[in-house]
């Protein structure tokens, strides 16, 4: 797992469950709006249909040999839980080599510890955001 | 004791008008020691942003729902959920949400499970109460808990489990879901998650109502007058009939029977909260592909079910 998603998911595991709670509410402040060129062009993004609220993504993957990846998201802010998974996915994957990406482990989201508090549901959405995320990496790095 | 009930014009036309208050009517009670604002969101977070002044929070999944089996709380555990947000047998407890009150009319469902009285929905919930520029808060409401007796849930009245389903053939069914899922289109793309039901389409002879014809665009409901010619004109229910309503996992039908039985007056209905998760992945039951209800089987009498 990339160090700054471990970091990530060792704050969540070291805290109680109300305290995780917050932290995703901090999270769901923090994520940051799309740029410009993406703003406006909702074609431009997916939609991450197993999630409960509306939410968007896209990637763009950089030079190889790195290829680094940029993540983008987009949900409304009264969505602030999907925001909040959303943007522990940016903090943590956001400037990664792709293949770093791919690598993560699909059940990453299960270790934040939510999932009693979130409902499996829930949790679904955020993992489907990580599956999304994936397939898009490959599919631009197949080419 | 009771708070008096909401008196105007809109209200006045439908069957219950007690189980509806407007903004108006809220933001003159907020301090009354008689009622108990609770806010239930789809979003487990939303609370935190930002609620209603001394609005308790309540969520359907940690709240109502049984940790392990699939189903709800039993009385000493609700005795516990209401006590500790200062709600006593005799409260006036007024329920609103996100999504036009979807998961507020949800636990308001789960309430009457319970016999609580005195339970209503702010008309518009929180997106009129935040369009109207009213009033939030981050701060925790202080809270002092009181005794709540335990009472034993009655389900049979107004919940409806497989079988009953089963034996229901041959009256009327709503489904209160999206065309798409109505009609089974709705399938799982490779890579993507599996949606969880193994089958698409619905219960033979349901006709699809989805649940937010009966919201405003403001997510108020709808008039008497209008939801009479959605129900009765279009959906075909006539009074008297015994109408039962299904959604996903029970929730956007809550809204439904909400408006069937207290908006419209209809005595029996029944949520059927297994709904399709259940009904789509059960063995051998019947299921309707397509945008047609289809015919009413023969009624399944004996046990099927819980």
């Amino acid at each position: 797992m990339p160090a700054q998603l471990a970091e990530i998911v060792n704050d969540f595991q070291s805290m109680e469950e109300s305290e995780r709670l917050e932290l995703l509410l901090d999270f769901s402040r923090s994520l940051p709006p799309l740029p410009e060129r993406l703003a406006g062009h909702p074609e431009l993004l997916e939609q991450v249909v197993e999630c409960q609220s509306p939410l968007f993504l896209t990637i763009e993957v950089g030079q190889a040999p790195e290829r680094a990846v940029q993540l983008y998201f987009s949900a409304p802010p009264e969505a602030p839980t999907t925001r909040g998974f959303a943007s522990v996915l940016h903090e943590g994957l956001n400037g990664l080599p792709a293949e770093q990406i791919l690598a993560v482990p699909d059940d990453v989201t299960d270790q934040l510890g939510l999932t009693r508090a979130i409902s499996p549901l829930r949790m679904r959405g955020m993992a489907a955001m990580l599956g999304r995320v994936k397939r898009k990496i490959r599919e631009a790095t197949a080419a | 004791m009771p708070a008096p009930a909401e008196q105007n014009e809109k209200f006045s036309a439908y069957a219950q008008p007690a189980r509806l208050v407007s903004t108006d009517w809220l933001a003159a009670n907020l301090g009354s020691g008689s009622v108990v604002v609770l806010e239930s969101d789809e979003d487990i977070l939303l609370y935190e942003t930002g609620h209603i002044p001394g609005a308790r929070k309540i969520d359907w999944h940690t709240d109502l729902n049984d940790p392990v089996s699939r189903d709800y709380i039993d009385g000493e555990q609700f005795a516990a959920v209401a006590g500790s947000r200062g709600i006593g047998r005799d409260t006036t407890v007024v329920i609103y949400g996100d999504k036009s009150n979807w998961w507020a009319a949800y636990a308001l469902w789960v309430f009457t499970l319970f016999g609580h009285d005195d339970v209503r929905l702010l008309d518009g919930g929180r997106d009129k109460w935040i369009a109207e520029g009213r009033e939030l808060t981050t701060d925790k409401p202080e809270v002092t808990a009181v005794d709540y007796p335990v009472v034993e849930r009655d389900d049979a009245p107004i919940r409806a489990y497989i079988g009953d389903v089963l034996n229901h053939f041959g009256n009327p069914l709503i489904d209160v879901r999206s065309p798409e899922e109505y009609s089974g289109e709705r399938t799982t793309m490779p890579a993507y998650p599996e949606e969880g039901t193994l089958r698409g389409g619905h219960i033979p002879s349901a006709v699809s109502v989805p649940w937010g014809r009966a919201a405003a665009e403001d997510g108020t409901f709808r008039t008497r007058e209008e939801l009479e010619k959605i129900y009765r004109d279009e959906a075909g229910l006539a009074e008297g009939d015994n109408v039962v309503a299904y959604c996903r996992i029970g929730e956007r039908s809550s809204h439904t029977w909400f408006v069937l039985k207290y908006l419209l007056g209809f005595e029996n209905v029944r949520n059927y909260d297994g709904s399709w998760t259940e009904w789509g992945n059960a063995v051998r039951v019947p299921i309707v592909k397509g945008s047609e209800p289809g015919a009413a089987p023969q009624p399944r009498r004996g046990r099927h079910g819980a």
